[in-house]
């Protein structure tokens, strides 16, 4: 899968859990401050993308992660 | 797995207790650093009951709660009291009953098992014994019951009883607003044919151990956002699996009464299953998480209000430290 085919998928499990218009949903894009995620909606948005990338993400990976590039990196770095 | 049995289970009697001091989550900002916004976004958590603890009128130190005074502790007197109404509800007395199960995490000493006491408060002439499977808890003694009526029982106590604040750290924001202490129990009867319980799923992974723990004398340890994913997940697998097994649909599904453990959870869990969010049971605005109490509290309560009606399908399912998870497809009615 290529890298855009693979931000548009990773769009869709963003837009559907967190409740966003996908404009929205840019790389630099902060999940607490642009798109009122907070940590309870990151593990819902982390099983999503699991399902959806078929990855597994360990609790641990997700520290650190603010932006919606951050988590994009860390996908893309699975598939 | 299919049932065979020609000695079928219904409910015949519910009820519920709740300790009086109600807790606030402006009364807990007072202490810790949390609001009530916070707790209730995410958890759905706006009170909680306790019996024990610094919260508690009068305060009680949580770490040495006295062990029964004349045989009973915070646990069993708030078993008794949803006992008592189940009893009352199925129209029966004491004697009437075969087998006590008392579903708890937090039992009123080491030994002898909490039932013992609970047993004599209310005067049973029957076998009685605690059933540990935290959370869970309660739909793994309606299993049991089931099973024990199909060995032969006729009448069957099952109670779900707590006082999580006993172990609860009140100074830890993590599991302070979560947890709260209550009762429910319903009595389980027998009927020919095949009776209520239509399909049912138990588990553990015990290599979970480590998210959700509490070492004998210690405080409730949790890693939040792992016990929810894990509990998300599991929920959902054991739900399908009883559903399977008692060959119904999620839209088949007239009542959904979740573990009371924190409103996301079930918002996750009735998205992902295709149950809508208002048919399941809700009463951890109130309560908090009660653990083995959450569900035959709900249940009850939902009874109480007129949501089920003869002949709907009831999913439970309950899921919790361990990690444990139980799941039931009981079709309402006697």
């Amino acid at each position: 899968m290529d890298q855009e085919a693979a931000f548009e998928k990773f769009k869709q499990c963003a837009v559907e859990v967190l409740q966003v218009e996908p404009e929205k949903v840019t790389p630099d894009a902060r999940f607490g401050d642009d798109l009122d995620a907070d940590s309870l909606d990151l593990v819902e948005l982390v099983m999503a993308l699991e399902e959806s990338f078929d990855i597994t993400v360990d609790e641990a990976e997700l520290e650190g992660i603010e932006t919606v590039e951050q988590a994009f990196d860390l996908v893309s770095a699975k598939l | 797995m299919d049932i065979q049995t020609t000695r079928g289970c219904v409910i015949t009697g519910w009820g519920t207790s709740l300790p009086e001091t109600v807790i606030t989550n402006d009364d807990l900002s007072k202490t810790l650093d949390t609001n009530d916004q916070w707790i209730r976004e995410r958890t759905g958590i706006r009170e909680r009951r306790i019996a024990t603890g610094p919260f508690a009128q009068p305060p009680t130190d949580p770490r040495t709660s006295p062990s029964p005074p004349g045989g009973i502790g915070t646990t069993a007197t708030l078993a008794e009291g949803a006992a008592r109404e189940a009893m009352k509800s199925a129209g029966l007395e004491p004697q009437d009953i075969d087998l006590m199960i008392l579903c708890t995490t937090t039992p009123d000493q080491s030994v002898p098992a909490t039932s013992s006491a609970l047993s004599a408060a209310l005067n049973l002439r029957c076998g009685a014994f605690d059933l540990n499977a935290a959370c869970s808890g309660f739909v793994y003694g309606l299993v049991a019951a089931s099973g024990f009526i199909g060995s032969g029982l006729n009448r069957i106590l099952l109670v779900g009883a707590e006082t999580l604040s006993r172990i609860v750290d009140w100074d830890d924001r993590g599991t302070a607003v979560v947890f709260g202490d209550a009762a429910g129990a319903v009595v389980v009867e027998t009927v020919p044919g095949k009776g209520s319980l239509l399909g049912w799923d138990l588990g553990v992974d015990g290599t979970l151990q480590s998210i959700l723990y509490g070492d004998l004398g210690g405080y409730l340890v949790m890693e939040g956002q792992e016990v929810f994913r894990r509990a998300v997940r599991a929920v959902i697998d054991s739900a399908r699996t009883a559903m399977e097994r008692a060959k119904v649909d999620p839209d088949d599904i007239a009542l959904f009464v979740p573990h009371q453990a924190n409103s996301r959870i079930i918002d996750a869990v009735c998205a992902r299953l295709g149950i809508p969010v208002e048919r399941s049971a809700m009463t951890l605005d109130r309560t908090g998480n009660t653990s083995a109490a959450s569900i035959p509290f709900a249940l009850a309560d939902a009874v109480d209000r007129g949501r089920v009606s003869d002949g709907d399908l009831i999913l439970m399912s309950g899921f919790g430290a361990g990690m444990t998870w139980a799941s039931a497809v009981w079709r309402w009615g006697r």
